[in-house]
């Protein structure tokens, strides 16, 4: 099998491993601003971890796509990806929220 | 817009335009989405940081407001990435030229004036706390 001189099968897959990495940092992030909400901050920690380990899943999905000679277009991944970056997005304005009351 | 936003979650349907590119103009174009959900993280993250991390500034709720402003451009960036993808796969489909946004223009505006609001708060602080 000729690889792509480019590399740029491996180039995605790592890609897609920095993305997993960003989403534990802002996870991380996530987790740390909801201790002050003690007993209510399982709800933020819950979700943050679950979009996490959701992203990682996603993200070494794709990535394994990357052995195939040819490697088709990714399905629905993306969307899911962006979606999970939402709800983090969402996550830190209601705890920005929480944080003032 | 719709319809658009419809595609987004329906993967097959960019594919039943023009013909398949070739793989690796199609992974570049990954790549290209997969940094700029990276960039929205970035954006995210700061806006976390600015609300854990930052002393409180001169005017009240500029912390606040700041965090706040980071996490939506955060959000918007991983959404118009969606959009920024599926245009691009379809142009590159039907060999047409590659769709042109306003969006990184908008984003390096808002940055650039954020940064300029804190440098200025910044400043007052130093100049006050004389």
């Amino acid at each position: 099998m000729s690889r792509d001189p480019g590399l740029q099968p491996e180039r995605t897959r790592l890609a897609w491993r920095r993305t997993a990495l960003a989403l534990g940092i802002v996870a991380v992030l996530i987790v740390r601003m909801s201790f002050p909400l003690g007993r209510a901050a399982a709800l933020p920690i819950a979700a943050a971890l679950l979009a996490w380990v959701t992203g990682i899943t996603v993200a070494y999905r794709e990535g394994g796509r990357m052995i195939e000679r040819e490697p088709a277009a990714p399905g629905r991944s993306l969307v899911v990806v962006a979606l999970l970056t939402a709800t983090y997005a969402a996550l830190g304005v209601v705890l920005v929220g929480t944080s003032l009351g | 817009m719709l319809r658009s936003i419809r595609q987004w979650f329906d993967p097959h349907a960019v594919r039943q335009v023009g013909s398949t590119p070739d793989y690796r103009f199609s992974l570049a174009n990954e790549r290209t989405f997969l940094a700029w959900i990276r960039t929205g993280l970035a954006l995210i993250a700061g806006g976390l940081a600015a609300a854990q991390f930052l002393p409180p500034l001169p005017l009240p709720l500029l912390r606040e407001g700041i965090a706040t402003a980071l996490l939506v451009l955060g959000g918007a960036a991983a959404i118009s990435a969606v959009d920024r993808w599926n245009r691009a796969e379809r142009a590159m489909r039907l060999g047409e030229d590659l769709p042109a946004s306003r969006f990184p223009a908008v984003l390096a505006a808002l940055v650039g004036l954020g940064a300029l609001v804190l440098v200025a708060a910044v400043l007052v602080q130093a100049v006050r706390g004389r």
